[in-house]
């Protein structure tokens, strides 16, 4: 709480037409943040500013509409790089979310590279988007998937990390903020390592941009991936971060226009980065709007955001840790963001629809991460999770919604 | 709350913490093992058929309120009846919690209307009728998974 004076919560919030709802007669108290966020006016408004004033396809026609909605939709790349600082803007590659960036590794960079033999190593934390997709690939190329395993407190097992690191591993892809746990991850420890024996790293951010500061530079990650509806922006547009060597090295993910400098029938000469891994019109409001969602995050400042939300994070499980029967799974030393928890005797769907009835949104389910539930011995898990306009009150109501729920069930 | 109460009444509280029937069965005459993929919800049906009837049936597994109530308010109101008169009440709890309206053979659900307050919670639906598909599947001796996707 020691942030509150300088972190104006009220104009935050102001900002956020949604939080205004009632639900069932009750403020709205919208803590399913890891899910997706909510938007500022400030994204609402670039979106409906393109289209009411800007909008054409992109990087084709030489009217004045198509230039200007091809100066907002390169301009947002070039705030993309900026917020990651990677080392130029042609590593950003704008993609439909965290998982079609994955894919996009997976099939693109790790497909035309492994053979039998060879290991893909991942974290038994990692959401079914960082999990799938390399099952795919071992299925196509013959390759084996290793799983770090994660202790009781919901840390990776490092010495275990580095016992299966060996030369037979052609790929590390981890998580940075765990959806389900919360747990922030040594990712420079891991990709060190890995880089001592030449294996690439793809990192998961989709729950750690909204949280953390993240310099790719500084990370050495030779991917970084992470959605827009995470960060305040809009659904249905992602990024994906790659070193520009590796994105030269690697097939074009999708066939199609805007990806290609000259099609014959005889020849195709690929675009340069990042077209060519932009096949078809983009999504032009999209990447619009999570230009001005990371402008907003910059002006209050991801590292002010961070202090917040980890006041938040503190108190609320200091709160929670108060109340009989209730069980936090996730207690890592570094956590970010979210509280995962179970309660004796209620299940977790039940405290989803009584906190609702309470105006409290948390997320209820097996998170996508079903391997993280069979390690804790649970069928499902409550979630709450906090964004830059979560107050500490709120933290009250949602502690106050869970003992009503635990009443009604006992 | 007053909305919530509908859905949470005492006799669903009552079921889910103290759930009937709630056992494995040695060699049933029938079996399925139900999952709702969405959410997590495990269940197993265990089924005695004599001449037709229902004569044992029994459940366990993992579930919500809704799930856990549902199933064990099932296993009391099929006990005795014929599998026509089960497959009947199946298609008309259904008929209720879906809301597709009500039809000519649909019979009285008794006890069971304490649950159609599940109908103004469409995402609790398939808590609510995993029990009863699953009992559908053992009755067919389909062996395997049923889903309610």
């Amino acid at each position: 709480m020691t942030n509150s004076a300088q972190y104006d919560i009220q104009s935050i919030r102001d900002d956020f037409p949604i939080l205004e709802r009632k639900i069932f007669d009750k403020p709205l108290v919208y803590l399913d943040n890891g899910a997706s966020t909510q938007h500022p006016t400030a994204v609402i408004n670039a979106v409906k500013n393109l289209y009411e004033h800007s909008y054409a396809n992109v990087h084709r026609g030489v009217h004045t509409l198509s230039q200007e909605a091809s100066n907002l939709y390169d301009d947002a790349r070039v705030k993309v790089r900026g917020f990651i600082h990677a080392s130029c803007v042609h590593e950003v590659v704008f993609t439909s979310g965290a998982t079609e960036s994955i894919n996009l590794v997976a099939q693109c960079y790790a497909r035309p590279r492994l053979k039998k033999g060879d290991e893909i190593l991942i974290t038994h934390m990692e959401h079914h988007s960082n999990i799938v997709p390399w099952q795919m690939v071992c299925e196509q190329t013959g390759a084996e998937l290793k799983v770090v395993p994660i202790s009781d407190k919901g840390e990776l097992e490092m010495d275990q990390f580095h016992a299966l690191l060996s030369e037979k591993t052609k790929m590390v892809s981890v998580v940075h903020v765990s959806n389900a746990l919360g747990t922030v991850n040594p990712i420079t420890s891991i990709i060190n390592a890995a880089h001592e024996l030449g294996v690439p790293v793809l990192v998961d951010g989709a729950q750690a941009i909204p949280h953390l500061p993240v310099n790719v530079k500084n990370l050495d990650a030779d991917f970084y991936v992470f959605s827009g509806h995470k960060i305040y922006g809009p659904t249905g547009i992602g990024v994906l971060y790659g070193k520009e060597k590796l994105l030269n090295e690697m097939p074009p993910y999708k066939g199609g226009g805007d990806m290609i400098l000259s099609v014959t029938f005889e020849e195709t000469i690929y675009n340069q980065l990042p077209y060519k891994f932009e096949a078809g019109t983009p999504n032009i409001a999209g990447a619009v709007g999570l230009g001005a969602a990371i402008d907003y995050v910059n002006k209050i400042g991801i590292g002010t955001i961070a202090a917040h939300e980890h006041g938040l994070l503190m108190y609320a499980t200091s709160k929670l840790e108060q109340i009989d029967g209730l069980r936090i799974i996730g207690e890592a030393d570094q956590k970010a963001g979210l509280i995962s928890f179970v309660l004796d005797g209620v299940h977790p769907h039940d405290i989803g629809t009584i906190l609702d009835g309470e105006g409290v949104a948390i997320r209820a389910g097996h998170h996508c991460a079903q391997p993280i539930m069979e390690r804790y011995n649970v069928p499902a898990t409550a979630r709450a999770s906090f964004a830059m306009y979560n107050t500490f009150q709120e933290i009250d109501v949602l502690a106050e919604a869970i003992k009503k729920t635990i009443n009604m069930f006992n | 709350m007053d909305n919530l109460r509908d859905l949470y009444q005492e006799v669903i509280l009552d079921h889910n913490k103290n759930p009937r029937n709630f056992r494995k069965m040695e060699e049933p005459d029938g079996f399925a093992h139900g999952k709702n993929p969405l959410c997590g919800d495990q269940i197993d049906v265990y089924l005695k058929i004599t001449d037709g009837v229902v004569e044992d049936v029994s459940f366990d597994g993992n579930g919500c309120a809704i799930c856990t109530s549902s199933a064990s308010m099932m296993t009391t109101a099929l006990k005795g009846k014929t599998e026509a008169e089960a497959e009947a009440l199946f298609n008309s709890f259904h008929h209720a919690l879906t809301d597709e309206g009500t039809f000519p053979d649909d019979v009285p659900l008794g006890k069971l209307e304490v649950l159609t307050g599940v109908k103004d919670y469409p995402v609790r639906v398939k808590c609510a009728t995993l029990a009863w598909h699953t009992f559908d599947a053992a009755l067919k001796k389909m062996q395997g998974n049923v889903s309610t996707e």
